[in-house]
């Protein structure tokens, strides 16, 4: 056993650590890393376009390479960057918040993470081999079927894998809830961000499918002939855009829900209140979900499905603005009346407020279909939506790297530099996108490579360019900050925040097996019920005994890598017949590795009771 | 090792499937898993109603289902899932080798039905020159076919890899939940078959 | 709260800036100003929910600002423990219901008008015209006129015109803001919707659907002229024939040869003509701008025959004729700037463009 044990000095050591772990910690980490990366990388898209729209007919860059930076900052940005972060939020805080000791599928999980990454780097290796996608995030056939060159070949091949590892993820995350709380917690005492990753992963579950299929059919368009979205042969584009927006729909709510826990733990702790309405909020969650898959035809308004169709539509998304209001006047309950304490987790989650509601009063504005036809493919809509998943998730991911990082990191990160970063990040979106919900109503779609002299549009662009390079300084801040505490920080105390989840009733030191006992819980909020009533600490569930831990296994990078040879493969065999070489052997090596997953028994491991009281010295 | 010990009881459990953590964590991750490929068949049902009348000239539905033969093929995947279920009964009853024995013959029918597709499938390219690439409708349909084709074609090498596995050492609580996860896939299987059998041939050949 | 109060006086100055810009939008492009049936509609549902969801964002705002003066933590208060609230039933009850009345409010409005704007039963009694979308031009067959014009449509003011949109590759949108919402050009189905528009004027025309490196290179404009002028410019239109029409100077007869000899027909019509490869040049010389975009400028022209690929990347045009001269390309676009059917140009359309 005791993979950690081994002395972890060498880098090869640590990099092998890595690459073959099974902890959820680990992995939540591998995810953040992954995710910040590719967040770096859209961001230095989204300054790129900027920058060509900061005047009237730049030429900065072609329109061809404006078409690739747009389709690759949006597709990055959604699934290689908001998504794995969340999901490294989860894989790292929501099983220690339920009490368990990993999650359901361990294995499953690496290979979840290693296909995301290697999903993200195939998407970006099109840069390098003639030609990033360039037919938007949302990839509209015939468009998307008829882009020359092989770059939306690898858009398609880049999200089925990334694709898959979320499924997985999400299987995972519901199965390791429904079956591995601790002993006490029942659902109703589940904090927020537990349920809304539960939510979330029943949305991951039922929506992901659907986009698995889009991405088949054009896959099968451009590589195999077949005549799916081919008028000629009776094809019918609009599929795509259903199957999409079917998927596409319920993953805005896959990102914004998490986030709506991470505020509920934050407002809850540093207003040092119960949450307010908590039966409300858990049913708001479940009522967004649940709408979230009745309104993915609002992004079609202008398609021309006739007025019932668009009716119906409008209604159904108007009425998700119910249980999201619910969500907004909750948590202003939960502050008021409390003792709060204003720190960067903190701002960033009262910043969010103001910012959020905008995205869902703009929300609301675009649901109306006849106004629809003016906002639709404008940049009113881009406005909308940055404001949603800028001002929503991204002021989360911050807020929740902030809250947890003594947990994830064993730092605290520093105030000051925090605080920088938020302002110069909060005033430069506000610049950056206020303004564009005025140019898409004067008239400006979007994704245009130039807009035109004399058309009153410069100022807009000029301010929206300007507030690009304030969030770019926000972000180099948070960075510095980051890297900073790394080298420099103190350790992080024992519950630094005085907070309420299980989470914190950890072990500052975050030992690999999460709890030594099992905790009792009592109630919501549990550590902080134990507080209340002197008792500092949680009470164990169970005496000190053995612990049943997984075998870590390079198997998951290894498949994952079977399936990126293959993919290559699938691009290149229109080509060249060479290609196949490379698409029976990666997915031989896939399959293979499968094969020895399920014929090799892997029964685990036990950390004796006489190992842990060791180790306790 | 002890643990060893505790997944070989001297007295298998009435539910050896779900005894351990584990085996419940497959058993409700297959449910979700099985929640997932809903929506992916949906989705692929939904596609091929989309385009099912759009042969572009080529055959239609009509020209080329012929209900003989797919109805013999609903009656096979039909009986594998009864013969699954016999085996799921002969392992809570811990008796290993008539499991084996009704898992052999689930997977014999599973042959002889992917038999049938692939002859099915000979038949439409060479009789009619109805292929992937010749009009939406052939592509909806092979993709909706196939996927499920594909489906019993996995299920089939699953069924293989962990009975043969698992012949010489018996039933014990580390594998009785693969073979059970493994009938819970079978039957969904079975249960899309039958929607393509209404939806796809026999409205297909009404219509 | 310091902090607090700087944040909102950022985001109120943000306001004002906006609302400044907003007035300014250009009359013939912005969707605030609206021209036509169709803006006005969409305009009254952007203002409804506009102003009864800045009065939720009102309420929200006055309760976390307030929340936040009165409770943040003060000095010798540190382990102050506040009342831990479970929470209100009545207060949950008041904000699920009065947000749905205010829905309501706003959804009413939206159906009548969705359905009000998707009835094209009358179709048959008002002028047709069948618009196809091409990357990255926009083709119009008038119905029945035999009349086809490319890039700038010519429409009588004060009358429902009903467009028949298609597309000949991928997705396009028809949107021209001032005087109507957008309406999606697909390959697969035929969409159509209407213009009436009540000022005369040139308005100017977008493609809203991203479909290729010249997406934003796609312009089209639509001139709206009295019910005379329209009358007239129709005349106009059908009279002319391409056969007995004499260039008016010899440069543009040379002109004339040269665009045969280099097969531009092919592609392009002059005169009424089924074929839509390229955009019929009949009205050429009367276009507001070269290409959707540029300045109707003989250099222009002369740079857009030699090599379109520079003023529109990815267009069809390039590479699909041989290669013209500088001289060559002066004489094409002295005929076709001489193209000019009828008396009645954008000029006759009141405000005008930009010259």
């Amino acid at each position: 056993m005791s993979t950690l044990t081994a002395q972890k000095t060498s880098f090869a050591a640590v990099l092998w650590d890595y690459l073959t772990t099974v902890d959820h910690k680990k992995i939540g980490k591998l995810y953040l890393y992954g995710g910040a990366f590719f967040f770096l990388l859209g961001g230095l898209e989204a300054v790129i376009i900027r920058i060509q729209l900061i005047k009237p007919e730049n030429d900065f860059i072609s329109a061809g390479l404006y078409n690739e930076m747009i389709t690759m900052h949006g597709t990055t940005m959604i699934f290689f960057a908001a998504t794995p972060l969340l999901l490294g939020l989860m894989n790292a805080i929501m099983p220690l918040q339920i009490g368990a000791r990993d999650v359901a599928f361990p294995f499953v999980n690496a290979l979840g993470f290693w296909l995301f990454l290697f999903g993200g780097i195939m998407l970006n290796v099109s840069w390098l081999t003639g030609g990033a996608p360039d037919a938007g995030w949302t990839a509209y056939a015939p468009l998307s079927t008829t882009s020359p060159g092989h770059g939306v070949d690898y858009y398609v091949l880049g999200l089925q894998l990334s694709g898959a590892g979320t499924l997985m993820g999400g299987i995972n995350f519901l199965v390791t809830i429904v079956n591995m709380r601790a002993p006490g917690m029942t659902f109703m005492r589940m904090p927020l961000f537990t349920w809304t990753t539960f939510i979330t992963s029943v949305l991951i579950l039922f929506a992901f499918p659907a986009l698995t299929v889009g991405l088949f059919l054009l896959m099968f368009d451009r590589m195999f002939g077949s005549a799916f979205f081919d008028t000629a042969l009776g094809g019918n584009s609009i599929i795509w855009q259903h199957l999409f927006w079917i998927f596409g729909h319920p993953e805005v709510y896959v990102l914004i829900l998490p986030v709506f826990g991470v505020f509920s733990e934050i407002f809850a702790t540093f207003s040092k209140k119960r949450l307010f309405g908590y039966t409300a909020m858990v049913f708001a969650t479940i009522l967004i979900g649940f709408l979230g898959f009745m309104v993915w035809a609002h992004h079609m308004f202008t398609v021309g499905m006739g007025p019932v169709t668009n009716s119906i539509f409008a209604i159904a998304t108007m009425a998700i603005a119910v249980p999201t209001g619910i969500k907004i006047f909750n948590w202003l309950l939960t502050l008021w009346g409390g003792n709060i304490t204003i720190n960067s987790a903190m701002l960033w989650a009262l910043a969010f407020i103001p910012s959020f509601t905008i995205g869902g009063m703009t929300g609301v504005m675009v649901a109306s279909s006849v106004a629809d036809y003016q906002y639709h493919d404008t940049y009113f809509v881009v406005a909308h939506f940055h404001y949603v998943i800028v001002g929503g998730v991204v002021f989360g991911i911050l807020a929740a790297c902030h809250y947890w990082w003594p947990i994830m990191f064993k730092r605290v990160l520093n105030e000051k530099l925090g605080k920088w970063a938020f302002w110069n990040f909060f005033i430069g979106f506000h610049m950056t996108f206020f303004i564009q919900h005025f140019l898409g109503l004067m008239g400006m779609p979007r994704r245009y490579w130039v807009f035109l002299e004399n058309q009153g549009l410069d100022l807009g662009n000029l301010i929206s360019s300007v507030g690009a390079l304030f969030m770019s300084i926000g972000v180099i801040i948070f960075l510095y900050n980051a890297i900073y505490c790394w080298f420099k920080g103190d350790p992080a105390p024992q519950d630094p925040w005085d907070a309420r989840t299980l989470e914190w009733a950890v072990d500052k030191s975050v030992p690999y097996y999460n709890f030594k006992q099992l905790p009792l819980v009592r109630g919501l909020d549990p550590l902080w019920i134990e507080k209340m009533e002197g008792n500092g600490k949680m009470t164990p569930a169970e005496p000190v005994g053995d612990i049943h831990m997984p075998h870590g296994s390079i198997l998951p990078f290894l498949m994952t890598v079977g399936f990126f040879i293959a993919s290559f493969g699938f691009i290149y065999q229109t080509v060249n017949d060479i290609a196949y070489i490379f698409l029976f052997g990666g997915m031989g090596l896939a399959l293979g590795c499968m094969l020895v997953r399920s014929l090799k028994d892997d029964h685990g491991y036990h950390i004796t009771k006489e190992e842990l009281e060791k180790e306790a010295d | 090792m002890s643990h060893d010990h505790s997944l070989n009881p001297e007295v298998m459990p009435q539910h050896p499937e779900k005894a351990t953590l584990e085996g419940k964590n497959k058993f409700l991750g297959l449910w979700f898993f099985l929640g997932g490929e809903t929506v992916l068949f949906a989705s692929l049902f939904g596609t091929y109603l989309a385009l099912k009348n759009s042969t572009a000239g080529g055959p239609t539905s009509q020209d080329l289902f012929g209900l003989e033969l797919v109805f013999l093929m609903t009656m096979l995947l039909l009986t594998s899932s009864l013969t699954s279920v016999y085996a799921m009964y002969h392992m809570k009853n811990n008796d290993f080798k008539k499991m084996q024995l009704w898992l052999g013959i689930t997977g014999l029918l599973g042959i002889a039905f992917l038999g049938c597709e692939i002859y099915e499938f000979y038949h439409y390219i060479h009789e009619f020159g109805f292929t992937f690439r010749s009009s939406a409708f052939g592509s909806a349909f092979y993709a909706l076919v196939g996927f499920h084709g594909g489906h019993v074609l996995f299920g089939l090498c699953w069924l293989s890899a962990i009975m043969i596995r698992n012949a010489k050492r018996g039933l014990n609580l580390y594998n009785a939940p693969k073979f059970n996860t493994f009938s819970l896939y079978w039957h969904f299987i079975d249960v899309v078959w039958v929607f393509i059998f209404t939806v796809v041939y026999l409205m297909g050949k009404v219509a | 709260m310091k902090g607090w109060m700087g944040k909102f006086k950022v985001l109120s100055l943000l306001g004002l800036v906006a609302l400044f810009l907003a007035a300014c939008g250009k009359e013939n492009l912005t969707a605030l100003d609206p021209k036509g049936v169709g803006a006005q509609k969409s305009l009254d549902l952007i203002i409804i929910p506009t102003v009864i969801m800045s009065f939720v964002f009102l309420v929200v705002m006055v309760l976390l600002v307030l929340a936040l003066i009165k409770f943040r933590k003060k000095k010798g208060q540190k382990d102050f423990i506040p009342k831990q609230v479970e929470g209100n039933k009545t207060l949950e009850v008041v904000w699920t219901t009065i947000p749905i009345i205010l829905l309501i409010i706003i959804a009413v409005p939206t159906v009548i008008y969705t359905f009000d704007l998707a009835d094209d039963a009358d179709a048959s009694d008002h002028l047709n015209i069948n618009v196809t979308g091409n990357q990255y031009w926009w083709h119009f067959d008038y119905e029945g006129l035999e009349i086809q014009t490319s890039q700038d449509v010519y429409i009588p003011v004060n009358s429902k015109v009903y467009f028949n949109m298609k597309s000949s590759d991928v997705i396009h949108s028809f949107w021209v803001p001032t005087l109507s919402g957008k309406l999606d050009v697909n390959p697969e189905n035929e969409n159509t919707f209407f213009l009436d528009a009540h000022e005369e004027g040139v308005y100017w025309g977008k493609c809203a659907e991203f479909c290729g490196p010249s997406h934003s290179l796609m312009d089209f404009k639509v001139v709206v002229v009295s019910q005379e002028e329209f009358e007239q410019w129709v005349a106009d239109m059908q009279n002319f024939d391409p056969e007995t029409a004499e260039p008016a100077t010899d440069a543009a007869a040379q002109g004339r040869e040269l665009f045969n000899e280099n097969n531009c027909l092919g592609c392009h019509a002059i005169g009424s003509s089924a074929a839509a490869i390229g955009p019929n040049l009949t009205n050429f010389g009367e276009r507001s701008r070269l290409a959707g975009i540029e300045e109707m400028t003989k250099e222009k022209l002369v740079e857009w025959i030699v090599n379109p690929e520079l003023i529109k990347p990815g267009n069809k045009m390039t590479g699909k004729y041989p290669e013209v001269s500088q001289d060559d390309a002066a004489l094409i676009a002295e005929y076709l700037l001489q193209l000019s059917p009828s008396e009645i140009t954008t000029e006759d359309a009141g405000n005008g463009i930009e010259q």
